[in-house]
């Protein structure tokens, strides 16, 4: 495979896996969360390397999940301590993000932790796992990675697909029918985890966000079937990751942040162009009711 | 007969305040029972403490002769329409299959008998046309219909609806109150939070006041007096009536 | 840096003042219920702060303040515009926000980095905050703009408390709620463009979180959370910059926030008004006597999120 055909591959998986999760996420209205994740995952490898002493991939998934549950238990203790949700998010993961910066900058001075390329990571240079694309006979370990976490994902997501669009739409009622809400939501918020952990070698932390949220929103307004949504929001996915990629390199520039900036192009081309829940289909709309009330008018 | 619902000395709270004190009733079959008092008195926090949805503090419940947790399957809940996101990528159809997730079980797929169960409870709530309709299009009361629906289709033995008349049509409540009466017909327990006291003594037949603590609970004709509304509503309220 | 240079005393008082600074607003920001915003804000920054280097050829600070500024506001009007326009909620309009936002400044940060001038120490600070890197001039702008904060906080308490507890008495007085959120959104974005070369870009919303709830462990009164705020955020500010000299290159930004955090611990278990502490004393008393209805308590803080 050619070293442009990897990156993307890499790129088109990234898009997948995100868009999936992220169609759950807004729906539950927990981008915020998946703010604070990405971030706090951060602390979950640092630890899991300054315990192993290895930037193996297993590790750092493991240390991904803790620190991602780790991050919705105490947002939800705080919670219900009474501090708002919003409050809860904002302390528990700038904390958590700041303490594993001060372990990256104090212990692991001579480590090959980078604190630059795990936020804003660069799809072309892995400092994480030693692989360089394209890897030398084989597959590199984040495509080996990303075909886990995605296959995780759809199994998780069809096998219990109704749950999850009942526990989405009215988790009160889910409760009161017998079905573990609790127990869902931090499933979900290891799947987000463990999607942040496969997504940062390729666009860093802050960008997977944007591969989170920003797709799946912009096919929220193209349709109102759950099913076209998850495939539109991987489609958009994969889109932004290739055009974001050709993007950078004609303008020789960063690629997780044009692929961030394409799906954000994307979303606006949706917001004002979508046929129903576009602005512009909006304002039509407005527009005939107008004429049809001046009509009625006129003839009453 | 056995009461279906019994509480016993029922207490929650909310941060530092106790919203339910003490509370103890039970319900017979076969009843409507609506719960009635002023806002704040904790009527939907009664409920959901009663389905384990808040904590308690004191107290027990018990369904059918059993706890929550095992008769489970046997209650119906409708809570307040504002609870759930209306945006949602859904139709009124597939929002009345999900009441039946539960019987489905984990791991299935809803067949069509089930689909055809589902579409048979928007027929009885007159909301069949509407069953393809995103459901941010349905106005208040349509909504309120299919929240229904879904709950008769649970098929349960026990209901709490949580304000249902809130905010709807005219047509609307009608059907509504129909497919209760229609229920306690059957022999069902239901147990309704409403917020219309002009209403109360033509569709309920068992009332519940409410304020924080129970206040009285009867038959309504009995307890839905004025001495006892005042006791509720603490001079909150002014008693306008027309004498027959 | 050496402590008692005098240029360490500049610093120490910038890092006091944006402390103090993002403390009280931060206070508005909660009872908003809007905590994140500012998160969103300061990640939105980052385009106009490069933009602003571009502009301008070299590294100074005011015209990448202006550029910070005008990006956070744009961010703003489109974070508004797509939360009233369209069925996507106002998380994921501030996800997106936040992240798309954020990937175009590091677009203009890389091609800002191989301009002459650009160099990687300079504008990379903004991500995670510097404080030793400021020199006096930019001390003292800074320094200005966050007393042109807590003035105007302080000169408006009264609206301010009028607004965001009784939203239809300040309507009844014709107190434009409109344009107190516009001054709100302007103060926001000052504390963002104070705040992200000492703090950076990540952690400046930390700093207006922190301080703010801390402070409500201690009291139920605005005047008094506003005052404790600004203690809690200034004393973060100075204790963090200390800490962070101890090592070379340490970035400011993180110590400051997990000095915040420390205190906000603190509150969280002794915290007179709601401490952890307190409300397991005050609930084992009211299990002795019926609890009068703390109804209107609960409407205003609502901290039901």
């Amino acid at each position: 495979m050619s070293y442009t055909a990897w990156i993307l591959i890499t790129a088109s998986l990234v898009g997948v896996c995100c868009g999936l999760v992220g169609v759950l996420l807004i729906l539950r209205r927990m981008a915020m969360m998946a703010d604070a994740i990405s971030h706090t995952v951060l602390l979950g490898i640092v630890v899991a390397y300054l315990i192993t002493l290895q930037l193996s991939g297993i590790h750092m998934f493991i240390g991904a999940i803790i620190a991602g549950l780790l991050t919705a238990v105490l947002v939800q203790w705080f919670h219900q301590l009474g501090v708002q949700q919003e409050a809860s998010i904002g302390i528990v993961f700038t904390t958590l993000f700041a303490i594993g910066v001060i372990l990256i900058a104090t212990k692991a001075g001579n480590a090959h932790l980078d604190i630059q390329h795990s936020l804003m990571g660069e799809i072309t240079f892995i400092p994480w796992n030693k692989v360089e694309l394209p890897f030398i006979g084989g597959v590199p370990k984040a495509v080996v990675s990303l075909v886990i976490v995605l296959i995780v994902i759809l199994t998780v997501l069809l096998l219990f697909y109704k749950e999850w669009k009942l526990t989405s739409f009215d988790a009160v009622f889910a409760a009161s029918i017998g079905i573990p809400v609790t127990l869902m939501h931090y499933v979900f918020m290891s799947l987000v985890s463990i999607t942040s952990v496969a997504a940062f070698d390729s666009v860093g932390a802050i960008l997977v966000i944007a591969m989170l949220i920003t797709p799946a929103s912009a096919a929220y307004l193209w349709t109102d079937k759950l099913s076209v949504m998850l495939v539109l929001s991987c489609i958009f996915g994969i889109i932004s990751a290739w055009s974001g990629y050709y993007a950078a390199v004609l303008l020789d520039t960063s690629i997780s942040g044009a692929m961030a900036l394409a799906t954000g192009v994307i979303f606006m081309i949706s917001f004002i162009a979508a046929p129903r829940y576009g602005v512009i289909a909006k304002y039509r709309r407005g527009q005939a009711k107008a004429t049809a009330k001046v009509q009625y008018n006129d003839i009453a | 007969m056995n009461a279906t619902i019994v509480v016993n000395n029922l207490s929650a709270a909310y941060r530092k305040a106790e919203v339910l004190s003490g509370i103890s009733f039970d319900v017979m079959p076969g009843t409507l029972t609506s719960i009635v008092g002023p806002n704040g008195a904790g009527k939907s926090t009664l409920i959901k403490t009663m389905l384990e949805l808040h904590p308690r503090t004191t107290g027990d419940v018990s369904f059918l002769g059993q706890s929550y947790k095992l008769a489970k399957t046997k209650i119906g809940y409708v809570p307040q329409r504002g609870s759930v996101d209306w945006d949602f990528p859904t139709d009124a159809l597939d929002v009345v299959l999900m009441g039946l997730y539960g019987k489905i079980g984990w791991l299935k797929r809803p067949r069509k008998s089930d689909r055809e169960q589902a579409m048979e409870a928007l027929r009885a709530m007159g909301m069949e046309q509407y069953a393809d309709r995103q459901i941010s299009q349905l106005s208040g009361g349509q909504q309120q219909r299919v929240f229904l629906a879904r709950a008769l289709v649970q098929d349960a033995e026990i209901y709490f609806l949580d304000e249902p008349l809130a905010g709807v049509d005219a047509a609307t409540e009608r059907i509504i109150m129909e497919t209760l009466q229609q229920l306690r017909t059957k022999g069902r327990t239901v147990m309704v939070v409403h917020h219309d006291l002009q209403t109360v003594e033509d569709y309920f037949d068992h009332v519940l006041l409410l304020n924080r603590t129970v206040i009285a609970h009867g038959a309504t004709a009995e307890v839905f007096t004025e001495d006892q509304l005042h006791r509720t509503y603490g001079g909150a309220l002014r008693w306008m009536r027309e004498k027959v | 840096m050496n402590l008692l240079s005098y240029n360490a005393q500049w610093v120490l008082l910038s890092t006091l003042l944006l402390g103090m600074a993002a403390g009280v607003v931060g206070v508005l920001s909660y009872w908003k219920r809007q905590s994140l915003m500012s998160d969103t804000l300061s990640h939105a920054a980052l385009p106009g702060v490069v933009l602003g280097f571009i502009a301008v050829g070299t590294k100074q600070l005011p015209a990448m303040l202006i550029g910070a500024a005008a990006s956070a506001l744009v961010g703003a009007w489109l974070v508004q515009w797509i939360r009233s326009s369209s069925r996507v909620k106002e998380d994921a309009a501030m996800g997106i926000v936040l992240s798309v936002f954020f990937g175009l400044g590091i677009m203009l940060l890389t091609h800002a980095n191989r301009m002459p001038g650009g160099g990687q120490s300079g504008l990379d600070h903004f991500i995670f905050g510097q404080a030793a890197s400021m020199v006096r001039s930019d001390v003292m702008l800074l320094a200005v703009l966050a007393i042109i904060v807590l003035c105007v906080v302080f000169i408006l308490f009264k609206e301010w408390k009028i607004t965001l507890f009784d939203s239809s008495y300040a309507m009844g007085l014709g107190l434009s709620v409109k344009s107190m959120n516009i001054v709100y959104t302007a103060l926001l974005v000052l504390v963002i463009v104070i705040g992200i070369q000492a703090v950076g870009v990540i952690l400046i919303a930390a700093l207006m979180i922190i301080p703010a709830v801390s402070a409500r462990y201690w009291t139920d009164s605005f005047g008094r959370m506003l005052l404790l705020s600004a203690s809690f955020g200034g004393g973060a500010g100075v204790c963090g910059t200390l800490i962070s000299t101890l090592g070379k290159g340490w970035p400011t930004g993180p110590f400051i926030v997990v000095t915040a955090a420390a205190m906000f611990l603190v509150s969280l278990l002794l915290g007179s008004s709601k401490g952890l502490l307190v409300v397991v004393y005050q609930r084992k008393r009211a299990q002795h006597k019926r609890g009068t209805a703390i109804m209107t308590e609960q409407a205003v803080e609502g901290g039901r999120g």
